[in-house]
């Protein structure tokens, strides 16, 4: 054993996405925390795609942002182009993405975490982890060895990383840096089992070499829309990203040497995530699709590194090299880095709780790709839950459970704890069932008083909060009680939209309902409309709206509630009750639920095998 | 999915086959709101406005179809079975009556119990004893591995094979649509208007060939209760043997011979009659047959189907007029018997209390296809397709009827023109309630769905 180097309340490995929001929340919630990093210059890096949010990515930036966690206010100050997403697709589902400067990224998030208060940020590869009384244990390369109360492993694609580009293949983490060669074997010490994921990433290509001339511009949104419920406006979009498609040729390249991809050649045995494939298991699985579009996104400002989105891929340098010059305005492309293929290790997160804590080692946290799950967004998220539920524990208040009524972040964490995972878990909207309800535009209402009362809202934020909630009320009042006489230039308007004209006065509220009208609609016959922001008109409209749709939901909330709300508590062994099926006593035993909902979305937990717990608790109670 | 007291449930109460009376029980917060929806109290008072342990008489409506007459008994919480706000109808028995009651309370706002459930929620609200929880835990596994055996027999069968047809055609437009939200800069295909509502219309012609079938099926597949009735020596058990083919119940000239119900199960055009033949019904000293005439009066009441028998050669007496007003509202046929001879019965006053009316000679072999068309119409089966899926009971009947509505609501939130969102909520909704039926999650169904079908990147 080493040297004594400190003692910390928790201690956070990793400073990526999901690191750096559990150091923060932590610190910030008074635990003396330490955060470590294997490279300092890596700290908030974003090794593959150059963007921050994105369908259903965007709500989770807009719920750690409604929190108080870091990622959506770092986005905003880093921002390059901004747009949402789904406009047009219904409410439920518009989503922002930002293209950011990765550097910039990097270094206001590692700044933030150096000038944070009760924070230490550290360089220091973590070997070892040890549970030494009811404190861990960790050590560093450097035999430096600290205490803690909780330790967040947050190590991301760090953990026994294994970089693949077609025969070649070598241990690093990403971006070359060197990877957590000790750690993975300290953690299956502890009887906690691993399993292997992969991921993927596209080249880097020299700006200058792109021949633009012919391709698709995509610009962003006018004016761009701020993640954050800080910011209060972001400027001008600052670049344009292009499109381009693959086409024959590169398919019959990438098919031609598909034997020598790593993968199909069977030397990765990691899973990689559905949602993200490489381009070669784009073209074989969909061999029918002629073309598949690809993106050209700039890196930063003082870069000229372009991100080829939507080309990852795990083949040999000279093949990538082919491939990429059959494209539309890559025929001369210089590649500065290369596309690879990033294997790693991960947890089964049914060994977790809702509060991201192993179910059988109190005090340790899992965070982010450690969990099974993939992208910053869905990491951050994770990461602040887990910083969050340490800190609490520590000071001895209640674990914070967000549900899946009440946030993508609840949703996200239920599914991981619950259902597990087979390859690595990417959000989307279509994985929760109260979408329209988890709005994007509404995290705040949903999320911000529970931030407060964690103590992570600062007095100013929540008077400008209380505030917004205040406008929103009076305007649905005034929707309610103004009535607007009829009028040929109200008719007139009602024609042109398509929708029946008024013969005596209508409410406000009725005419915003209508799906073919809304508050641009009718700003010319609602002439005393306050002058707020746009955001409450958007939130109001919505609402009003979809009025029919939210309450059916709210329906639903709250027959799930009532099973969320009955509690299983601790150290049951499910085998001593007779009363459920074999099936049911095995999965109920090892996810260990904390509630009746939770066991109730366990596959395998029959809605039968529910009625006996319920009989199984009360009969409990009376004892 | 379990609901813990927050939904308001209905089951008929009373075992199928005993007891004259069928009751529906209604157990939950919105117990008597349900309750005031189907039954219209002849002195005009809600039930909403009576004290507990308080009964009141009057009708039960399918919205304005007036189904049965009936009793409601009130119970207010905590002071009832469940602990709960409970109404009891007392209808007439039998199980085509109890069922079209138990629908319009369906209809009206309460969902199927559950296996076990009132006792279940008896029990969580204090009404039941720790002993007698032991109890009720095995009734429930018991209940559970029987709707286990269901489940499985449903899966291997022609419904669940329908209901996934549809269920997996509702599941791809799903899917295109959460491909589509979700992956807004891949180019997966806008989903037309005009082809969603076609999608959906088909769904819900699906759903409704199923709905319709449910009643005709039964009576295919399972059968229906028939009791062949009339006063003594009418012929009735040389129609049951006509019908069965062989000689199945002792036959003399002797009125008052059969003394027992002979159960026999015969196909008579495409229906499935599960046939009693009974004591004949009349007014007896004979304590033996005084058993089996008070059993007849008992299953009048609560069987599916009626054969009324009458001798033509007679004029009606008190005691066939008296048979006449038995049947009530339970389906029935009447038989006028021995065409053969001179006929003197008034047949029209039979017509007003059964309009399916036959003249055949039992003892000549005639008239049996006459019958077999009448039971068809009556039973709603001639245009049944047996190879047709079927719905099994009334639980899978409602989930079926849930996801129709919900697929209403697809409809028209297209028509008026909302986002895709509020389609897609609606959607999930109806493929939610068919995956009940198999037990499998919408969510995960959905989103494997969109990851087999469509070339999706981040």
């Amino acid at each position: 054993m080493g040297y004594e180097a400190g003692k910390y309340d928790v201690a956070v490995i990793g400073a990526g996405h999901a690191g750096i929001e559990a150091g923060l929340a932590a610190a910030r919630l008074g635990c003396r925390t330490a955060v470590f990093t294997i490279n300092m210059d890596a700290v908030g890096n974003c090794p593959c795609n150059p963007s921050i949010g994105g369908t259903a990515k965007g709500h989770l930036v807009r719920e750690i942002d409604a929190l108080g966690g870091e990622m959506g206010k770092t986005a905003d100050e880093c921002f390059l182009q901004m747009r949402m997403l789904n406009r047009g697709k219904g409410p439920a589902v518009h989503s922002l993405r930002a293209q950011i400067d990765r550097r910039k990224y990097s270094t206001v998030m590692k700044h933030k975490l150096e000038l944070q208060k009760n924070l230490d940020l550290r360089q220091a590869e973590i070997v070892s982890i040890e549970k030494s009384g009811d404190k861990w244990l960790l050590e560093t390369r450097m035999n430096a060895v600290f205490e803690c109360a909780a330790v967040i492993v947050a190590t991301g694609t760090f953990l026994g990383g294994k970089i693949y580009v077609g025969d070649v293949s070598f241990e690093s983490g990403p971006d070359g840096i060197f990877p957590a060669s000790y750690l993975g074997e300290s953690i299956r010490r502890l009887g906690i089992e691993t399993r292997r994921f992969k991921t993927g990433t596209p080249a880097r290509v020299l700006k200058s070499s792109i021949d633009f001339s012919q391709l698709e511009v995509q610009r962003g949104d006018k004016p761009p829309v701020p993640f954050s419920y800080d910011t209060d406006s972001l400027g001008e979009n600052k670049v344009v990203c292009h499109i381009s498609y693959t086409n024959e040729r590169t398919k019959d390249i990438i098919l031609k040497n598909i034997h020598r991809s790593p993968l199909y050649g069977g030397k990765i045995e990691g899973v990689g995530p559905r949602y993200c494939p490489s381009i070669e298991d784009k073209i074989v699985r969909f061999a029918d699709k002629p073309r598949h579009q690809l993106f050209i996104e700039p890196c930063g400002l003082d870069t000229e590194e372009m991100y080829i989105q939507g080309m990852s891929s795990s083949l040999p340098e000279d093949v990538q090299l082919d491939f990429y010059h059959t494209i539309k305005g890559l025929e001369n492309a210089l590649i500065m880095r290369s596309a690879y293929a990033i294997e790693y290790d991960c947890i089964d997160p049914l060994q977790l709780d809702l509060t991201l804590e192993f179910a059988e080692f109190s005090g340790l946290y899992g965070a982010g790709q450690f969990n099974g799950s993939s992208g910053y967004e869905e990491a951050a998220a994770q990461g602040l839950i887990a910083g969050i539920n340490a800190a609490l524990k520590i000071q001895g208040r209640e674990p914070f459970i967000l549900d899946r009524a009440s946030s993508y972040i609840g949703t996200l964490i239920d599914d991981l704890v619950t259902k597990g995972v087979s390859d690595p878990y990417r959000m989307m909207t279509s994985r929760s069932e109260y979408r329209l309800i988890l709005r994007q535009d509404n995290a705040d209402t949903r999320l911000t008083p529970l931030g407060r009362e964690l103590g992570l809202i600062s007095d100013e934020r929540w008077r400008k909060f209380n505030e917004k909630q205040e406008l929103k009320r009076n305007e649905y009042k005034r929707l309610r009680q103004t009535v607007v006489p009829p009028s040929e230039e109200l008719n007139d308007i009602l024609v042109s939209r398509e929708t029946s004209t008024v013969s005596t006065g209508i409410r406000l509220i009725e005419l915003i309902k209508r799906p073919q009208l809304g508050y641009e609609a009718l700003k010319a016959i609602d002439k005393d409309r306050p002058e707020i922001d746009s955001n409450i008109f958007e939130q109001v409209e919505i609402e009003v709206k979809y009025e029919g749709y939210i309450k059916r939901q709210e329906a639903q909330i709250e027959q799930m509630r009532r099973l969320e709300g009955r509690s299983l508590p601790k150290g049951i062994d499910y085998g001593e009750i007779s009363g459920l099926r074999l099936e049911a006593q095995e999965k109920l035993n090892k996810i260990k639920p904390q509630n009746l909902g939770q066991a109730s979305r366990i596959s395998g937990v029959s809605p039968a095998d529910i009625s006996v717990l319920v009989i199984w608790l009360s009969q409990r109670k009376k004892d | 999915m379990i609901v813990l007291s927050s939904s308001t449930i209905a089951a008929i109460s009373t075992a199928q086959g005993a007891g004259g009376i069928g009751v529906i029980r209604i157990s939950g917060d919105k117990a008597l709101t349900v309750a005031d929806r189907v039954f219209k109290g002849v002195n005009g008072r809600s039930l909403s406005e009576y004290k507990g342990y308080t009964a009141g008489f009057g009708h039960i409506y399918d919205e304005n179809e007036r189904i049965d007459e009936a009793v409601a008994l009130v119970f207010r919480a905590p002071h009832s079975y469940t602990g709960e706000d409970v109404v009891e109808l007392s209808c007439h028995g039998g199980v085509y009556i109890t069922k079209q009651v138990l629908r319009a309370v369906f209809s009206a706002g309460a969902v199927p119990a559950e296996a076990g459930e009132f006792t279940k929620r008896a029990f969580l609200n204090g009404k039941l004893d720790l002993t007698e929880a032991e109890a009720v835990m095995n009734i429930i596994s018991a209940q559970s591995r029987s709707a286990a055996r269901a489940a499985l027999s449903c899966k291997e069968g022609g419904l669940s094979k329908k209901t996934d047809e549809i269920c997996s055609a509702l599941i791809d437009t799903s899917a295109h649509i959460s491909a589509w939200v979700d992956f807004p800069e891949e180019d997966v295909p806008e989903l037309e208007n005009g082809r969603l509502i076609s999608d959906f219309n088909s769904a819900r012609a699906a759903l409704n060939a199923l709905i319709s079938d449910y009643d005709a099926g039964k009576a295919v597949t399972q059968g229906i209760d028939t009791l062949i009735v009339g006063k003594p020596n009418v012929g009735k058990s040389t129609l049951m043997n006509l019908l069965s083919g062989c000689e199945r119940s002792i036959v003399t000239d002797i009125p008052g011979t059969t003394r027992d119900i002979i159960e026999e199960t015969v196909n008579i055009g495409n229906v499935i009659l599960r046939l009693s033949d009974t004591a004949g019904l009349r007014e007896t000293d004979n304590i033996v047959e005084k058993i089996g005439v008070e059993r007849t009066r008992k299953r009048l009441e609560e069987c599916g189907l009626i054969i009324a028998v009458f001798d033509g050669s007679k004029p009606l007496d008190r005691e066939d007029m008296e048979l006449l007003e038995l049947v009530g509202g339970t389906p029935a046929v009447a038989v006028v018997n021995k065409s053969d001879k001179e006929q003197l019965a008034d047949v029209e006053t039979i017509r007003k209390y059964i309009p399916s009316l036959i003249e055949i000679s039992a003892k000549n072999g005639e008239g049996l296809t006459l019958l077999a068309e009448n039971v068809e119409k009556i039973c709603e089966t001639q245009n049944f397709n047996p190879s047709a899926p079927l719905i099994a009971n009334e639980r899978q009947l409602f989930r079926i009827k849930t996801a129709r509505s919900a697929i209403d609501e697809c409809i028209s939130a297209i028509e008026e023109g909302f986002g895709l969102d509020a389609v897609a909520v609606a959607l999930n909704d109806a493929i939610d309630s068919l995956l009940e039926l198999t037990g499998k999650n919408a969510a995960d169904t959905v989103i494997d769905t969109v990851f087999e079908t469509f070339c999706v990147g981040k």
